[in-house]
């Protein structure tokens, strides 16, 4: 898209300048004007076919030692199976145009040979040999996570990424950032549409980082291409890989074993930075027990209720909207609707005691570590104002609004 | 003729079996006849491939663009589950029996299958087992929409109410395949023509007989898999669940145990008619006929003890990564063999190109090209990038569909005209063969690319760098699912056209065996006194 737009652009520029030069009429300028930008113009249309329309082709080489490693053995792969290919296809396409009955081909009548077809299962195996050696060494490596420098649990959920740095005590989610309306082409994409999220994994360059991979509810695996890593999080069991990053940017990947509906959507993004901002980034995040209370002060205020409806439907939109959709209807039967439902139109405490435990063994999640207990208040809130939720709620006297202090108490509860 | 309607007369009052088909509808019920069974196996399969085939079209649409364009997501996941589940149990596994029924008795002078009433059973299982799975998709929520391989816990906790149907239907078909192996067995053991030794026999029956074993193994572990499901589902049990002691990757190596044989159970007859194939339109003996028989043997064998390498990233542990990788690699040396003796077939022969021979063709090319990307894979390191990518669907398409169905394709060109005593037309024959060929590899050839650039499988959606193949890939797939109409028309046609001129027993110049020795049309009851192979 890019460089069709500096074509245009180059197009309507040209316009302008030949109209200009045409008040001067020097016309030997305007030949040779003309002839630089029409080499101009091809160059950039040569440009445009080589860069845009080939996209990419091979396994990204990748920005860590392992994904190197990676990349050498699939090309060596690749190239022995070309040069298998062009003796076996070599052969074939041979006999095809020399004995072919329409040129006179009498058949021969040999039809065995041992001695050749030991020799055909022999070189196949030596060549599968010399394949495996590099295959071993390369996987003693991706199993060597020892003396890494820092460790980060990641626990896969139906359709986010939980992030935990385990020594320095800092811990979110992350969401696809990509809005609803890109998906339904209802907008124009984003350059990174389906690849960008909320929060991304920051990470120190140069740095051996081991991973500790694992899912809250069926099975997710963590792969970015770049850093040649691919580990399902298999609840109940917790995977070790490690990454190693030289160089610093946004590396994206995405879920890759089937979560769900939403599978395509959980996408991952890691931001390598240099270790000094790194450092910076860990102060920034860390939450101390003078800014915790700060925040817990800040968080437990009171809102209005058209705070808690404007927040409510954000956070709806992030958290709920997949499973429980727009309307409120729900995928039923495994995603119930919230519309007229028994919870949601029932006593307060219990509908917030949903939202906070989940319900175990079924695809409802733990709300209670991703949503505090503002951005709690507001979707209990929402929910139970929305899609006429409200009316069966105040016929029986049950409140439609919560603040963060209901939430608060109910939390404490839940943990007695 | 005379001599049937000699014995009619004289065996009037008491009717025994010398009397030809009964009409109609009864005919197809009752049937025990194997070549009636062979008819409606590959019926079924004609049938299934293209209902299976709509939805990898309805899947290919939607991945025309970014964005959703035609089904939500839940839809798609539902058209990825049905698509698989349909071809794999649905149509080569049918075609394939089809294929045997037919076949089998013909090649080894039996007279028809050893136990002729549990043929019409396994059979007759086929329809309502498909029938309650697709019914799925018309209840009240999801039908199945957690992929072929169903893993734990999405198909357990997570699963939508119909899964308990498709368990049903896993159950009926595993019965079906149990009982139509077993048959196969015990006909090739025991109904031989007299001098039809064991290395006298036609690959194409070997290559069912080791299949047929490799069913008998694997199908109850399918069975108890989907009902260690059933019961974590509904009977309180946890084999699969972690939170109550159990272990989702169990599921895994159960249904890998299954599913590893599967693909061999896919491919291995298809192996078997391409060894038909090659050496009649070469107009050569086929080369070296008991490595061929080895090969098959020990491609089997090695097929159950390579099962981890569909679960390279689980998080095994390095010795057992090792031990698949390499048990995986030694399934090259085999299929190596079959390979280069195929083209020791073609060396120095008499070749000829007419359809049947251009299929075989094509699948030695790109069954070739699926191996090699198959050798790719078992490089665990490799496969860390390669696995559940879109470089993955290309591999098993390309074994699937221009191995497993090319060589279907090839065996129905090939016998089609001793099944109906009609010559198909060798143009239609030809268009069919490249739209095929060109409509696969514009489809597939591309999915390489797209799973090494990082595009995950089964996702309904994708970032904009891969835009550009998807709609290649689209592109093709519908050329390949429209060329299958022109299949569907001459197979039709050859069905039910009029005889213009007899055929010789042999059809074609070079054809060896005794299915080659029986009039065309093949008479509803053949071999009633064996034949004695010399």
């Amino acid at each position: 898209m890019q460089t069709i737009n500096v074509l245009v652009i180059f197009w309507k520029y040209d316009l302008i300048v030949a109209r200009s030069i045409r008040s001067i009429t020097l016309h030997s300028v305007v030949g040779i004007y003309i002839m630089i930008r029409l080499i101009l113009f091809l160059s950039t249309l040569a440009l445009a076919i080589t860069s845009y329309a080939v996209p990419a082709l091979n396994m990204p080489y990748g920005v860590s030692p392992i994904s190197r490693e990676i990349y050498n053995l699939h090309m060596a792969g690749f190239y022995i199976c070309c040069a298998i290919g062009v003796v076996v296809f070599g052969v074939l396409i041979y006999s095809l145009i020399k004995f072919r009955k329409s040129k006179g081909a009498k058949a021969a009548h040999f039809h065995e040979h041992i001695g050749l077809e030991i020799l055909w299962t022999a070189i196949p195996f030596f060549i599968l040999v010399a394949l495996a050696i590099p295959a071993t060494i390369v996987l003693a490596h991706i199993h060597d996570t020892e003396r890494s420098a820092l460790t980060i649990k990641v626990v896969g959920y139906q359709w986010k990424w939980k992030y935990e740095y385990l020594d320095q005590g800092i811990s979110f989610f992350s969401n696809l950032a990509t809005p609803q309306e890109q998906i339904l082409n209802k907008a124009p994409k984003n350059e990174w549409f389906l690849l960008e999220v909320d929060k991304p994994l920051v990470v120190p360059v140069n740095t051996k980082i081991k991973l500790l991979i694992t899912a809250d509810d069926v099975i997710h695996a963590w792969w970015v291409p770049d850093l040649g890593i691919k580990q399902d999080a298999i609840p109940g069991f917790i995977n070790e890989n490690w990454i190693y990053i030289e160089k610093e940017g946004f590396y994206r990947g995405q879920c890759g074993e089937l979560c769900g509906v939403y599978h395509a959507f959980m996408p991952i993004v890691v931001q390598a930075v240099s270790q000094a901002d790194f450092a910076k980034w860990v102060v920034a995040n860390t939450p101390t027990p003078e800014s915790m209370a700060l925040a817990q002060k800040e968080i437990l205020k009171p809102l209005t209720e058209d705070e808690l409806l404007t927040l409510g439907k954000t956070q709806y939109e992030k958290s709920c909207i997949m499973c429980h959709q727009a309307e409120g209807e729900g995928l039923p039967p495994t995603f119930p609707p919230l519309k007229d439902s028994r919870v949601v139109t029932g006593p307060l405490a219990v509908n917030i005691g949903y939202v906070l435990t989940g319900v175990p063994g079924t695809a409802m999640q733990a709300f209670g570590d991703q949503l505090d207990d503002r951005a709690m208040a507001a979707v209990v809130t929402y929910i139970r104002n929305a899609w006429g939720n409200e009316i069966p709620i105040k016929r029986h006297k049950y409140p439609t609004i919560v603040q963060p202090e209901d939430v608060a108490k109910v939390r404490q509860e839940s943990k007695k | 003729m005379s001599h049937e309607s000699h014995v009619h007369e004289v065996g009037h009052g008491h009717d025994h079996h010398h009397h030809g088909p009964p009409k109609g509808f009864s005919r197809w019920v009752y049937t025990t006849n194997h070549k009636d069974i062979g008819t409606l196996y590959l019926t079924f399969s004609l049938v299934m491939l293209f209902i299976g085939g709509i939805m990898a079209l309805v899947i290919r649409a939607e991945l025309f663009e970014p964005g959703t364009i035609l089904v939500d997501p839940d839809f798609f996941n539902q058209m990825t589950t049905m698509h698989g589940l349909i071809m794999v149990f649905g149509v080569i596994m049918p075609a394939m029996a089809g294929l045997a029924n037919w076949m089998i008795p013909l090649m080894i002078g039996a007279p028809d299958m050893a136990l002729p009433r549990l043929n019409n059973w396994s059979f007759w299982l086929l329809p309502f087992a498909f029938s309650m799975l697709m019914s799925t998709m018309l209840m009240k929520g999801s039908a199945p929409n957690f992929g072929w391989t169903f893993y734990a816990p999405l198909s357990t906790i997570y699963g939508p109410n119909s899964t308990d149907f498709f368990i049903f239907s896993i159950h009926l078909m595993g019965a079906s395949s149990i009982m139509a192996a077993l048959n196969i067995v015990v006909t090739i053991f025991n109904m031989r023509a007299p001098g039809m030794t064991w290395m006298k026999m036609p690959l194409f029956v070997w290559s069912w007989l080791v299949t047929a074993f490799l069913l008998l193994a694997v199908m109850p572990v399918l069975a108890g898999c989907v009902t260690m499901m059933l019961m974590d589902r509904h009977f309180h049990t946890s084999f699969f669940n972690a939170a109550g002691g159990g272990d989702p990757l169990l599921f895994q190596h159960v249904f890998w145990f299954f599913g590893h044989p599967e693909v061999y159970i896919l491919i291995l007859p298809g192996f078997g008619v391409i060894s038909e194939v090659i050496p009649t339109f070469s107009r050569k003996v086929l080369f070296g006929y008991r490595f061929m028989v080895y090969a098959t043997a020990s491609i089997a064998i090695v097929g159950f003890v390579v099962w981890m390498h569909h679960m390279f990233t689980t998080g095994a542990p390095y010795a057992a990564q090792l031990y698949f990788m390499y048990a995986t690699m030694l399934v090259a040396v085999p299929t190596g063999i079959k390979i280069f003796n195929w083209l020791g077939t073609l060396f120095k022969g008499s070749i000829t190109f007419e359809t049947p021979m251009l299929f075989a063709l094509g699948f030695l090319v790109m069954f070739t090209i699926g191996g090699f990307s198959g050798v790719m894979l078992s490089l665990v390191p490799a496969d860390y990038q390669y696995r559940d990518s879109y470089f993955v669907v290309a591999h098993f398409h390309y074994v699937l569909v221009s191995g497993s169905l090319f060589t279907i394709i090839a065996a129905v060109y090939f016998w089609l005209p001793k099944w109906t005593g009609n010559m198909y037309s060798e143009k239609l024959g030809q268009w069919h063969f490249w739209l095929s060929v060109i409509g696969m590899n514009v489809a597939f050839l591309p999915m390489h690319f797209l799973g090494l650039a990082g595009m995950p499988r089964r996702i309904p959606d994708y970032a904009l760098q891969f835009t550009d193949f998807n709609q290649l890939c689209t592109i093709g797939a519908f050329i390949f699912g429209f060329a299958q109409l022109i299949f569907l028309y001459i197979v039709i046609k050859a069905c039910y056209a009029k005889r213009r001129h007899k055929l010789s027993d042999e059809v074609w110049e070079g054809a060896k065996g005794l299915e080659w020795t029986i009039p065309t049309p093949a008479p509803y009851h053949t071999f009633e006194t064996a034949p004695v192979v010399h």
